[in-house]
This record gives structure tokens, sequence and C-alpha cells, in this order.
């Protein structure tokens, strides 16, 4: 087996492709990180000089507003200094290759890359390269890659459900929804699992389901109100409405029918349960909004961490 | 302390801090402790010192030189300022001062939370070494070690302060 390269010599984190394979102790690692860094938000300036001088590149090969921001406010938030490339109407459109991109961004001093891209394994044929190259200097951070990976939302997850629940080990967490082309449930799962998580259940109809989904260690259930049972968190995927065109699903309707959360069927998962969303939201698709809008809805506290969780990635892997 | 390591006794000199400080620190100066060994001092000093004195803790970890050396620190630590640092008069607290370099880091991280009228320094220890322009205005003892050698302050179960010292590891 190939070394992991998101991991250098010395067994540090250099460049976060994916959570799948990641030590528990890493994981540890980032979300006590993240910690201290959700407070600097608080400050009258907000910023520290972490990463001062450090140029942090956004290749978003594929659009995200949300994440695309987030990680341009934990950047800014540690003083380095950031370039958003809007690769869909530049170089790429010319026909440039994405590895002549990369090298024409490493002679402009590049530090950090943090990439998008619909084409699963993007992220890691750069960090590849860069390798290869002897540029181990330069970073890359997977923002979300085809159906295969987003790990700092996998880990913001990670970070809001030990926020909110402590121990993992005396968990069960539902994910419900479209798992098939979710790379948010992918990394989660693999998060949960290496984190010594109880019980992980995916909950979704069986064509919105990966086949051989019990080969990752979760539990599969068909109808909600059975996967909700017993229940510590949910975890809600967005609907892709470009679903309903693939024949995988009658109507939105029905679907928010069968496996949209309401509070009636909140109330089968345990009493303390929280709810999570990676966002965009679909109210009324495949959550109710009394539930999005809730008490036990930590939706918006999972956005203020992404953040703080992003500064920590961006951090560690800089340093190694 | 052992009798043959040339250290003092800490609490010792933190009984001689506070005389030092006893009278020439203001009556409402703020007292911020520098994690770790800093923080425990700024409370003990609170608690011995006239006056009322607003106590913080601030983690310099963001504010290192040697990030770029040695990486970010495990288990920093949430710095907390709880008073209005604009127009403060502040002692910031540390237990050992050497290089100077955690207390440049101390102030830059003041700054971005206001701009405090005066800052004064506080150490337990003064063990000389500087590669800053930096120095004590209150020392409770001042003495002189090896360079390879790092003193380390710890606090037993009861609150009891002593010094030690360690065979250096990294980058100080």
């Amino acid at each position: 087996m190939t070394r992991n390269p998101q991991l250098n010599a010395g067994g540090e984190l250099t460049h976060l492709l994916t959570l799948e394979g990641l030590p528990a102790s890493i994981i540890t690692h980032i979300l006590d990180t993240a910690e201290p860094f959700v407070s600097i938000a608080e400050r009258e300036v907000k910023k520290v000089p972490l990463l001062r001088g450090k140029a942090m590149f956004n290749l978003f090969f594929e659009n995200s507003t949300r994440t695309r921001t987030t990680f341009e406010i934990a950047a800014k938030r540690l003083s380095a200094d950031v370039i958003n490339l809007n690769i869909g109407v530049s170089s790429t459109a010319k026909g440039e290759t994405l590895l002549d991109t990369v090298d024409n961004l490493c002679a402009m001093n590049a530090d950090l890359f943090v990439v998008r891209h619909s084409q699963s394994g993007a992220p890691h044929l750069i960090a590849s390269h860069l390798i290869a190259t002897g540029r181990s200097h330069v970073h890359v951070v997977n923002a979300g890659d085809g159906r295969h990976a987003h790990p700092t939302q996998g880990l913001l997850d990670l970070y809001t459900i030990r926020h909110y629940k402590q121990d993992f080990r005396a968990l069960t967490v539902a994910i419900v929804g479209d798992v098939l082309h979710s790379r948010v449930a992918r990394s989660l799962i693999h998060g949960l699992t290496t984190m010594g998580t109880a019980q992980v259940r995916v909950v979704a109809p069986r064509t919105l389901l990966p086949t051989r989904v019990e080969g990752l260690g979760v539990h599969v259930f068909n109808d909600l109100r059975v996967g909700l049972r017993g229940c510590d968190v949910v975890v809600m995927l967005r609907l892709q409405n470009e679903r309903m065109k693939g024949a995988l699903l009658p109507s939105a309707g029905e679907y928010f029918k069968h496996y949209g959360l309401t509070d009636e069927k909140l109330a089968l998962a345990n009493p303390e349960a929280i709810v999570m969303h990676p966002g965009p939201m679909n109210r009324g698709v495949e959550i109710d909004s009394p539930v999005a809008d809730g008490a036990r809805s930590v939706i918006l506290p999972q956005v203020t961490f992404g953040i703080a969780v992003r500064m920590a990635v961006l951090s560690i892997v800089s340093a190694a | 302390m052992t009798p043959d390591d040339g250290l003092p006794d800490a609490e010792a000199a933190l009984s001689a801090l506070v005389e030092r400080m006893h009278g020439a620190v203001a009556h409402d100066a703020a007292l911020v402790g520098i994690y770790s060994g800093g923080a425990w001092i700024a409370e003990r000093l609170a608690a011995r010192l006239p006056g009322t004195h607003p106590v913080g803790f601030i983690d310099v970890s963001y504010y290192r030189d040697d990030y770029a050396l040695s990486g970010l620190k495990p288990n920093a630590r949430r710095t907390s300022l709880p008073f209005e640092v604009d127009g403060a008069s502040i002692v910031l607290v540390d237990d050992v001062l050497y290089t100077g370099r955690s207390v440049r880091a101390a102030i830059n991280e003041l700054f971005d939370f206001g701009r405090p009228e005066r800052i004064e320094l506080a150490v337990l220890v003064d063990r000389g070494g500087r590669e800053l322009p930096i120095e004590a205005t209150y020392a409770g003892a001042r003495l002189a070690v090896a360079r390879n050698l790092s003193i380390v302050l710890s606090r037993d179960p009861g609150g009891t302060l002593s010094l030690g010292v360690e065979p250096i590891t990294g980058v100080g």
C-alpha cells in the first residue's frame, strides 16, 4: 500500500483530501484546535496573525457560495491573503489543463489551494502533482470533489456533534436522505466510524442509497419512522432538485411525505436529539420549517463552527 | 525544590513579587496572566494585592514568532479579557521571563482587543537571556540558568507553586 498522501513523512497532516483513513488522533487534534478559534469572532479585531503573508487560492471549478465564503472568512481571520478564481469562465474554458493551472499559480507563489471540483479525485491529483514535483510547502484542502468527499464539512459536523453530545461512543446518529449523491454523507460516515460512534444509520429510499452501503459500517433503514427511533443526532441531507428528473423519485411532495423531517417524526428520536443539515436547505422537501427553526435545530451553529474548523485545518496543514 | 538546584522557592518569590508591586501598581489595574503559569500567578496576585483587580488570561499561540518553525502547539486555550481593554491599566503576568518573545506576542495580542492606557510586566522569575528589548517592571526573583535548561512552574492540587528545571525541547 502506498503511503497516505495526506500525511508527510513525519505523520503530520499536510493536505486534507478525505476523512477516509485519517487516524482518530488527527481528527481529534483538528477538533481541539478549532475550539479556541470560535471565540476569535468575538474580538474587537476579528483576526490573528498566524498565516500572515500566506497566499490561499480558492480554486472552485464548481459553484458553491457558502463553502467558498467560509474558507475565505477562515483564511482572513488567520490574516492570509485570499485569491478567488472563477475557473468556470477563465483558463479551463480556454483549454488549460488542471495541472497547468496549478503550475501557473505556484509560479505566483501560492501557499494553499482550496479545491472544489465536480470530478472525484481532482484535489488528490493536485496534491500528488505537488508531491511529485517536490513542492511540499504548498498544501491542498479538498472543498468537495464529485461524489467522493467533503472533509471539512464532515469535520464541522463532527465538531458540532461533539460540542452538543460529547462522547461519540455513546451515540446513535442517523443520516437521512440522498446518500447516493452525497459526498457530505460519505465524509461524515468515515469520520463517525473512525471516532467510534456506537451506531451510524443511513435512512433513505433504495434508489438514493449506494449499492453495498453496509460495507461502510452503517445500518440501513428505508423507513424514516423506524430509523429515527433511539437517535441522538439526525443529519438531514439536501435533496438535489435535479434528482427529481432522473426518475429516482416520484415528486418532492411524495418525498416529503415519507422522508421529510417533521416535528411529529422527530418525536420518535431521543428527547434530546439534535437536528443538523449541511445547507442549503429545501424547506418542505427534506425538512419542515418548524423543525429547521426549532429548539433542537443546530443548523446555524454548524455554519459558525465551520469557520473555526476550517481555520484549524488551514493552520495545521500550513505548519506541516 | 531540591536544596541543590539553585532555584528559589516559588512561594517565597511570589511573596517578594507581591511586596514589589504593593503600592506601585494602580489600585484598579487588570492582571492578565499568560497561560499557563502566568495565569496561576495572576490569580494569586489578585487575591493578595490591595485594590480591585480584574483578572484576564491570554494564550499567545496565534501570535508567536515560531509558528513557521514548530507549528501550532496543541491545547491552545481561549484568551479571555473580561474588562474593557481600551484605556485600561494592565499588568501582564508571566512565570518566567527569558527571551521576551512571549511578552512581545502578548502585547501584540492585547492591542487586537483595544488600546490600553499602559502595560506593565510582572514575572515570578527573571532568568536573563533576553533576545528583545523587553524588561520586567516587577520581578519576584532574578537568577542565571544554563541555556539548555528550561525553568518550569508547577502547581500541586492544593494550589502551592513550585519551580523545577527541565532540558529544553524544541523552540523556547
